[in-house]
């Protein structure tokens, strides 16, 4: 089977977890425990207001009609309108915190990939020694951090105490420290445990005795012939990270105050504004598919061993 | 008479109640070996009694204000210091404990029977209804990170009760993605084939005959899962859509310290290294489960 079969083919694929995913986003304001107009109303509105709501809404139509509606709508670009703000979702959510979200989850992506990388070499080449040992302990401590606390914790040393870095907001490349190192870690530490398992597996194959018995230098052994086959498992973990971080990017947001789509999404369930709510999550989910789509494509061309079929 | 058995995540048929008893007994010998399982299986048993003892050990009510003694560091009669109501961290984080082990176990283990039942069946009978679960583990998997948590939450309503729905639903792709996997290992084996041809129903083969030879990669995956699950519960406390104040939950604890960070940073710290330290003893004692049981890794 050829690259452009493959491609065709996996898209095909995603197209059921595509209807899965509005299916889903579309049942949350059904499953709403009482009338979700009501709650959307606000506490003091009338009968009328709560109706107008649901006219709005367009919740007396049959099921089945409002969920083709709400994909045929999604798919012309139209989420509907906030509640609170009355602005068009895909407005508030495109404005540019759509943006902003994608860049920290890319610099939380590359503060992981840097890091990880890194240790995972290191720890792989210098096998029980004390630095691979150390390297191990920081990344089991990176796997069970939990991101938010070392986010205020970050902001507490570097901000607060030392004044390095300022403590919130988004724009400058100071801004963006802590929260790409809050983010990261703990991508950090799984592709460091990834590099190491898989470079340790490939150090041991005859083509690398045969490279070392030719003659070949450490360095280019490593980086040339090891590292090279090492990281084909290591760019899926990648790929999924950076769908991974968009999820985080919700807690990051939060603690640093950023306003990108996180922070939209806590704000929006807090005023019970569900057309946002869903909107950002489909716009969410629909982002990450399309990821583990183009991971699946480069882990093919990169590695042109795995069977198609 | 012995019924055929597979050695534990070998996935190789064996024949008898003492080779079974053998390959427990290489599995319990790896694991005492492993001085980091152990230590993380210390931490967690340590955690489990705090838990339990928790109101017989903290110092003091959990919930009981004093305003005048508000934002103290530790000391001799708070140990880890007071936070902005006057409470004490300590009792608060003992009695924390319950909570978010509770949540953490609970929902794993709601999520994992979800999980195993659909991969069993998914596995087991194959074709469409195979093709049906993999779709919907598909569409929950497509929801990155925690928003399909926050999802669950936002339709529910914020509780802890709610947080344990969540967290556990999140849970059911991945039990049920690993245990198909394993009961299609197991389905070939010849000795499925000769139990099904002396006539076995479909529920005895599978409750009798997959599931116990599937449970090694389920009880890795459920240590490690229990830190993780421990972690989302605490960020969805921390957002405000988890437990709620004045409960001592410990993400509650910790984005409720938030706000004093310049003036009483032990108030964020304790409960954050607390969460810490449990994640750590769980995924230490999962890595060493999943190493003791794995087949390749020296005896």
């Amino acid at each position: 089977m050829n690259m452009f079969v493959f491609i065709l083919r996996r898209l095909f694929q995603t197209i059921p977890v595509m209807i899965g995913v509005t299916l889903a986003v579309f049942l949350m304001m059904h499953l709403i425990p009482g009338d979700a107009a009501k709650i959307m109303a606000g506490e003091n509105a009338n009968p009328d207001q709560i109706e107008q709501m649901r006219e709005n809404l367009g919740l007396n139509d049959p099921l089945h009609i409002q969920y083709l509606r709400f994909v045929t709508n999604a798919v012309q670009g139209d989420l509907g309108n906030s509640i609170r703000t009355s602005r068009p979702v895909t407005e508030e959510i495109f404005s540019s915190r759509f943006a902003i979200t994608v860049q920290l989850a890319l610099i939380g992506t590359a503060a992981a990939v840097l890091l990880g990388l890194v240790a995972g070499i290191i720890s792989a080449t210098r096998k029980y020694s004390a630095a691979d040992v150390g390297i191990m302990l920081v990344a089991l401590l990176g796997l069970s951090l939990p991101n938010f606390w070392l986010g205020i914790m970050l902001i507490y040393l570097f901000s607060v105490n030392l004044g390095w870095l300022p403590v919130a907001g988004w724009g400058t490349w100071e801004h963006m420290i802590l929260p790409a190192i809050t983010l990261g870690t703990g991508g950090a530490a799984i592709i460091a445990r990834m590099t190491r398992s898989s470079m340790l597996e490939v150090l041991n194959q005859d083509f690398i005795r045969t490279a070392y018995a030719k003659g070949v230098s450490d360095k280019v052994v490593i980086y040339k012939h090891a590292l090279r086959n090492a990281l084909i498992p290591v760019v899926t973990v990648v790929g999924l990270q950076f769908g991974g971080l968009l999820g985080g990017a919700v807690i990051t947001e939060t603690v640093f105050a950023i306003n990108g789509l996180g922070r939209l999404i806590i704000d929006s369930i807090r005023a019970h504004d569900f057309p946002m709510v869903q909107g950002t999550i489909l716009v969410c989910a629909v982002l990450f598919v399309l990821v583990n789509f183009l991971v699946d494509i480069t882990y093919r061309l990169i590695n042109k061993r795995i069977d198609l079929n | 008479m012995n019924e055929p058995q597979l050695q534990p995540a070998t996935g190789t048929p064996v024949i008898g109640g003492n080779t079974r008893a053998a390959s427990w007994k290489v599995f319990y010998k790896k694991l005492s070996k492993n001085k980091a399982a152990l230590a993380g299986a210390l931490i967690v048993f340590i955690f489990v009694l705090l838990a339990l003892l928790a109101p017989y050990i903290a110092p003091y009510e959990p919930n009981k204000m004093q305003i005048a003694n508000k934002l103290q560091g530790p000391s001799a009669e708070h140990w880890l210091g007071t936070d902005d109501k006057g409470r004490d961290i300590l009792s608060r984080i003992l009695y924390g404990s319950r909570i978010s082990l509770t949540v953490g176990i609970l929902s794993t283990v709601l999520g994992a029977a979800i999980g195993i039942v659909l991969g069993i069946v998914s596995g087991y009978y194959g074709r469409w209804v195979d093709s049906l679960i993999m779709r919907i583990c598909d569409v929950l998997l497509a929801f990155p990170g925690i928003l399909l948590a926050l999802a669950i939450v936002s339709v529910l309503g914020a509780s802890t009760v709610n947080v344990i729905i969540a967290v556990a639903f999140f849970a059911i792709p991945t039990f049920a993605r690993i245990v198909r996997g394993s009961t299609l290992a197991v389905k070939k084996l010849e000795y499925i084939d000769a139990i099904k041809a002396v006539g076995a129903r479909d529920s005895r083969i599978i409750f009798r005959h997959i599931l116990p030879n599937i449970t090694s990669p389920i009880i890795v995956q459920a240590t490690l899962y229990i830190a993780s699950a421990i972690i989302t519960a605490a960020a969805l406390s921390f957002l405000g859509m988890g437990t709620q104040p004045p409960d001592p939950e410990w993400g509650t604890m910790l984005s409720q310290g938030r706000s004093y960070i310049r003036q009483a940073p032990h108030i964020t710290l304790f409960p954050g290294l607390v969460i810490l330290l449990v994640v750590v003893g769980f995924n230490l004692f999962g890595d060493g489960l999943r190493d003791a049981l794995d087949p390749k890794t020296k005896k």
